[in-house]
């Protein structure tokens, strides 16, 4: 294998990553970067999804991206449920910087307290036809392997992130969302109600946990506290795509997945975390508002 | 005549006097024993996190022992109890729990978590207070310590990082290997087993092509074996976690290798979560471990009884935790009884004593008869080598069979040979 083949392999595997990653973190740009609540439960979130899937597949044999979609509608609704309490308890009262953060905290451990009681400890996997397998392929004298399990995650968050954008960029409510994250009074003012739709925008960005949860657990082993793992990542592909911008998300999940499939290919596994994070601070060095944000307009 | 009626009476009178003597002080010493209460073993555990499947399992295992020893009249004629805390698998909480058990809880001994990373922070935490300490899994722990009343269960032998793989790179030899590659996780244990590993194939005269580590939370491991197979090594050594273990092994059944023998050291493969998930992905990797239900393990007389035990305890009381517990159980049973033979031996809470005792004797137990060196380790190394053949589907119930996980040495109690990990796939 010549240092091309390895080159163009670690691009591939690592666009794919950076949609996996993108799967993650495009409800979180929602939540954080559009309505700004710090939901650090999200990654855990996913993982409950993640169980959900497991469960679907074990007990009726279903396809886990199916089920995802079957969970998303689940999602939504706790979505909105959370969002409610939050409002009710912290956002209404100003009281969101601080407790607000303490809520999340508390959402993330008793949800894994429920997934240890209710699934135990052991690590999770489920199978379908796609995962295990890798699509071959030669471009000239260059063979290229693609895991079905990560092109199928990529496909699913490429659309995930094209329907999410489109929906906020071209429909009433999507508008509206941009609208709260920029002048919460002046929505006031034009007769829409900014919580209702803050609280509509929230549970969409959890309803995504629905999906991601499934293809995390076609990527990876799944246990209850496996997505503390991917809360710096998750956060910094936020950050880096410009908060509340989708296309940024996925831009920024991109970079960071080539950036760990070439550094894992080239230079050893354990340098990809700090060559990422370096990308991050070098990018925020240059533009503190990511890589497609255009700063608080408030 | 009537002298000597008087003189039997009084020979009765005084045995009487003596045997009740006798019973009434031993009665007052289990009085006064029992209102000292129970003896307390403290330990930190793995309930959740990335270990939770092995500790879970073992702490199922320590109170089985715990029901036993007291059944039998507990240590020093005292109730044992168990008080232990949940570590999280995470080492930053584990000085606090044994400080918590031994100045808050006063726990009479402390044994450890399991596994080198939640043993490591302990360490200081036991010299400090000169207590015996029982290591569960510990990979090289008391190397730089030297510690004289640390002891550990993990069958290594007395080099447990060389004597952990030496069995795996004897069980390689038939491959003719001339180079390899290693790849381990970012842990303490994982880095150390790649030390011995390293070691071991220096002896050989492999030529070392690839040598890294991985972060723990690497989600994809395509692009670590594509750049381990652009080396072309014969011989792929693995020292991983569970997560980076399965995730390695769906990387492998998707990329492919041309290596002859992979695996080593993957702890997670051995977890029936992680069996049943993998399935026929797991077959070819050669892989060490310390029982599996093949005929042979008969060595380890009561080890089949104790993982019926625990199997029975798990389906009758419903415990989210390994259904098979192959792994830890007969190792998280025999440590804490060494303790509690050692103790009762004794015949008092004497850490000096006691830790005396466990260097000068050979204990029975169900992982057969363990003898401690002077680092605390085995005399001897008894890990075996598995290889992973004629996995058919994700049935959780082949594994509790003989026949997938064929034992390649040592040679007493072998039931298969080893083959090319292409051969099996």
């Amino acid at each position: 294998m010549d240092f091309l083949e390895l080159l163009i392999n670690a691009l591939i595997a690592g666009v794919l990553l950076g949609g996996f990653f993108a799967a993650l973190s495009i409800g979180l740009s929602i939540c954080f970067g559009l309505l700004d609540t710090v939901n650090l439960a999200h990654p855990t979130l996913i993982v409950a999804a993640a169980f959900c899937t497991f469960l679907l597949n074990d007990v009726f044999g279903l396809d886990p991206i199916l089920a995802g979609v079957l969970i998303t509608p689940v999602f939504f609704v706790i979505g909105l449920v959370i969002y409610t309490a939050y409002y009710q308890f912290f956002e209404k009262n100003s009281a969101e910087a601080l407790r607000g953060l303490a809520f999340f905290f508390g959402l993330l451990f008793i949800t894994e307290v429920i997934l240890i009681m209710v699934f135990g400890v052991d690590h999770r996997l489920v199978n379908a036809a796609y995962i295990g397998k890798s699509m071959g392929m030669s471009l000239g004298t260059i063979d290229v392997s693609i895991p079905y399990r990560l092109l199928v995650a990529f496909a699913v968050a490429a659309i995930m992130t094209l329907g999410l954008q489109m929906f906020l960029d071209r429909s009433f409510f999507g508008r509206a969302t941009r609208a709260v994250h920029q002048d919460m009074m002046a929505l006031s003012l034009m007769g829409v109600d900014p919580v209702a739709i803050k609280r509509i925008a929230f549970a969409i960005g959890l309803g995504t946990c629905g999906l991601a949860g499934a293809l995390m657990i076609v990527v990876i082993p799944i246990e209850p506290a496996v997505g503390r793992l991917f809360i710096g990542n998750v956060f910094a592909i936020v950050v880096l795509g410009g908060l509340g911008s989708i296309s940024g998300t996925l831009i920024a999940a991109m970079i960071l997945g080539i950036a760990e499939s070439v550094v894992s290919t080239f230079f050893g596994p354990s340098w990809a975390p700090a060559v990422s994070f370096g990308i991050l601070l070098g990018v925020l060095a240059f533009r503190p508002t990511g890589l497609l944000g255009v700063g608080d307009t408030r | 005549m009537i002298r000597i009626l008087a003189n039997r009476m009084r020979i009765w009178l005084v045995a009487g006097l003596v045997v009740s003597s006798v019973v009434l002080s031993g009665s007052f010493i289990n009085a006064a024993q029992a209102q000292k209460g129970p003896i307390k073993v403290g330990f930190s555990m793995a309930l959740t996190g990335a270990l939770a499947g092995g500790g879970k399992q073992a702490l199922e295992a320590m109170k089985i022992w715990r029901d036993d020893i007291n059944a039998k009249g507990g240590m020093l004629g005292r109730q044992v109890d168990l008080v232990y805390y949940d570590d999280q698998t995470n080492p930053k909480n584990v000085p606090g729990i044994y400080a918590k058990l031994l100045d808050v809880d006063k726990v009479d001994f402390i044994v450890s978590g399991y596994g080198t990373n939640l043993i490591a922070p302990a360490m200081p935490v036991a010299i400090d207070r000169e207590v015996v300490f029982m290591g569960l899994f510990g990979m090289n722990n008391n190397k730089k310590w030297k510690y004289e009343k640390y002891f550990q269960i993990l069958p290594a032998g007395p080099d447990p990082a060389v004597g952990f793989s030496s069995n795996w790179f004897e069980a390689i030899k038939s491959f003719k290997p001339k180079t390899i590659a290693l790849v381990a996780a970012d842990a303490e244990f994982a880095r150390n087993l790649k030390e011995g590993a390293v070691t071991n194939a220096k002896r050989m005269g492999l030529e070392i092509v690839y040598n890294k580590n991985y972060p723990p939370k690497t989600a994809d491991f395509t692009p670590i074996v594509r750049a381990v197979n652009a080396k072309k090594p014969d011989i792929f050594y693995i020292a991983s976690y569970p997560n980076g273990s399965a995730g390695i092994v769906r990387a492998l059944a998707e990329v492919g290798s041309d290596a002859k023998a992979i695996g080593g050291g993957m702890v997670g493969l051995q977890f029936a979560g992680i069996m049943a998930g993998l399935g026929p992905n797991l077959n070819g990797i050669l892989n060490y471990d310390f029982y599996v239900p093949e005929p042979t393990m008969a060595i380890y007389p009561g080890s089949s009884e104790l993982i019926k035990r625990y199997q029975e305890k798990v389906k009758t009381e419903g415990l989210k935790t390994d259904a098979l517990g192959y792994y830890l159980v007969p190792w998280a049973y025999a440590y804490v009884d060494i303790l509690g033979q050692a103790v009762n031996a004794v015949g008092k809470i004497d850490h000096d004593a006691i830790a005396e005792y466990i260097h000068k004797t050979k204990f029975t137990t169900v992982v057969g008869d363990v003898e401690f060196g002077d680092n605390g380790e085995w005399t001897e190394s008894r890990t075996i080598v598995v290889q992973y053949q004629g996995i058919k589907n994700n049935d959780l119930g082949q594994f509790a069979k003989p026949g997938t996980r064929k034992i390649m040495l040592p040679e007493d109690i072998k039931t298969g040979d080893v083959q090319p990990f292409n051969a099996l796939r």
